[in-house]
């Protein structure tokens, strides 16, 4: 799409006599920036603001309020005071590797956003093997980490490290496995291909496509939680041993850059799911301009990835942290067998009924449904219990 | 073989249904209202008039009805106190010359008003004593020379009888807050 409209620049004259390799390049950086500055930093820095107060309301506390109304601007009195601070680099560190490590996480995690969808339209680049690209490009954060914990010469960073390599490899296949249930189904790669497969409705979603896919959606869920190290598998930071993991020794804007990671990658994890198993920018057909569909699905899109992000923020306030060999042994004694299941069992699914079967989608849907109905039961429960004074506004 | 399959399937919904639950814990407090207290500007009242009557803040003397005993002075047992009173040689009255406290040495004890036989020397229940040096820490209370109070059978100076009230209630363990002469907060 951006292909097409660069040559319709570059017929019009638009970039005059510079060559055409040129003006895909400055196309290129273009959207580029766009993106990044217009939605992924803005997203990491809001998200920070949101996970303190959700985690605030949770704890029966209020959060930051202070900075601009309720607060809103305190994500940017953040960055700015972690970009104004002076960065000690340790005297023992590998001074090249240190100060390269987070422009590497860093770009692990922008070049993802590549071929994430917000709409039918608005893709930077509707890759064929989509999915893959991401996949592989949020592993490379890996290598940062890595490369952080070994320069900063420092025994918890390194071991830190160490863990995050450990348990994004070991987490890569049960997510690698359960992705490509979804694949099997859809028979392309394309992000953009794998969402117009699937219907506004949630019984058009993969998730209520087979029993199978039902099941993979949560070990795809846990097993990108794992790899985006959230609570409860955030062992590479764990404070309480390691006191901050791969980032102990830095400080200033370094620092900033890992956390812009850390709570961006929030936004990707839950964007691959609703990608693949939620329908992703998938709204009801409610009027013929392209320009306002578009609209509706950016925002569908974007409401749905973020009840995700809140999501994790919430299962941070929940969950402790595992142990690291309990965090192997829900890797590889369950996830994995239950995904190789899934897989088995998603392709016998596929073969006998290639266009899906309607009724287990309906009863998959309303068990899905049942399953939230418990939840929220159970909710009032506690609630009646306690006798708390209830409120629902998020402002107060 | 059997038991070990269902011991695997049971492990799973365990996990399973203990997540559903802490996190139905945790959303049933998402939706409460906040309980702290936004100090210091964001509530209702001040919060030094929530704190009870005997609460040991900021030490505090009235003058009027300070004696000039010095039992406060040898009861501190880290000399915060200092207190210089003299018997004038000429009006053959005592003098106050001098009553400092250190808030920065006070460690609100309580021990220095106790003592007190008039009240004179008592907490209030302010506690914001952040200040910028060390030396603005020291409450100076005499500024010239003040004649100390005499104790009378009956105290009928209109000025002093309700803050010696006031300062005799202070002394009673078991004494309510006023209303009108109470806790000067």
């Amino acid at each position: 799409m951006l292909q097409t409209f660069l040559d319709s620049l570059i017929a019009d004259g638009t970039f005059g006599a510079i060559p055409r390799d040129v003006a895909y390049a400055i196309g290129m950086v273009a959207a580029g920036a766009a993106v990044v500055f217009g939605f992924v930093l803005n997203i990491s820095g809001v998200t920070t603001f949101v996970e303190r107060r959700v985690w605030a309301r949770i704890q029966s506390r209020v959060g930051p309020n202070r900075v601009g109304p309720q607060g809103i601007l305190q994500w940017l009195a953040d960055g700015l005071k972690l970009l104004m601070k002076e960065e000690a680099i340790p005297y023992a560190a590998d001074a090249t590797l240190f100060k390269l490590a987070p422009f590497v996480v860093t770009i692990g995690f922008i070049t993802a956003f590549v071929a994430i969808p917000f709409s039918s339209a608005l893709i930077v680049a509707d890759l064929n093997l989509g999915i893959l690209y991401i996949t592989s490009m949020t592993s490379l954060v890996v290598v940062g980490i890595m490369i952080a914990g070994w320069a900063s010469n420092n025994k918890w960073a390194l071991i830190g490290g160490i863990r995050a390599a450990a348990q994004i490899v070991s987490y890569e296949i049960p997510a690698a496995l359960s992705i490509f249930t979804v694949i099997l189904i859809t028979g392309t790669l394309s992000t953009q291909g794998i969402i117009q497969q699937q219907g506004w409705g949630p019984w058009d979603w993969f998730i209520f496509h087979s029993p199978f896919t039902f099941i993979g959606f949560f070990v795809t869920f846990v097993a990108l939680l794992a790899e985006g190290n959230r609570t409860p598998f955030d062992l590479p930071e764990a404070e309480s041993e390691l006191v901050a993991g791969f980032v102990t020794e830095y400080s200033g804007a370094r620092y900033l850059f890992f956390f812009l990671v850390e709570w961006g990658n929030l936004y990707i994890i839950g964007a691959i799911l609703v990608t693949l198993f939620l329908g992703g920018w998938q709204a009801p057909h409610i009027t013929d301009s392209v320009v306002g569909m578009n609209i509706l699905q950016a925002l569908t899109f974007i409401v749905k990835s973020y009840l995700f992000v809140i999501l994790m923020m919430w299962i941070r306030a929940t969950l402790p942290r595992v142990r690291v060999d309990q965090l192997m042994t829900t890797c590889w004694k369950y996830l994995l067998p239950i995904s190789f299941v899934n897989f088995m069992g998603t392709a016998l699914w596929v073969m006998i009924w290639p266009q899906g079967f309607r009724f287990a989608e309906i009863v998959l849907t309303a068990m899905g449904f049942g399953l939230v109905g418990y939840f929220l039961y159970r909710v009032a429960f506690h609630l009646r219990r306690s006798g708390a004074q209830i409120t629902l506004s998020p402002l107060s | 073989m059997a038991g070990a399959l269902s011991e695997y399937f049971r492990n799973v919904f365990d996990t399973a249904a203990a997540v559903l639950e802490g996190m139905a814990v945790t959303c049933s407090h998402f939706v409460r209202k906040p309980t702290t207290v936004q100090y210091p500007d964001r509530t209702d009242v001040r919060v030094q008039d929530t704190l009870p009557y005997r609460y040991r803040g900021i030490l505090e003397v009235d003058l009027e009805i300070c004696t000039g005993c010095l039992a406060c002075e040898r009861a501190c047992p880290i000399d915060c106190i200092v207190i210089d009173a003299k018997k004038d040689k000429g009006t053959r009255k005592m003098m106050l010359n001098r009553f400092d406290i250190d808030i920065a040495k006070c460690m609100y004890c309580g021990l220095c008003s106790e003592p007190c036989p008039t009240g004179a020397i008592h907490h209030t229940p302010e506690f914001e004593g952040a200040d910028y040096s060390l030396e603005s820490m020291v409450r100076r209370f005499v500024n010239e020379s003040v004649e100390a109070y005499k104790p009378k059978k009956v105290e009928d100076d209109p000025k002093i009888s309700p803050i010696l009230e006031r300062g005799m209630r202070y002394l009673d363990e078991f004494a309510e807050p006023g209303d009108e002469a109470g806790a000067d907060a």
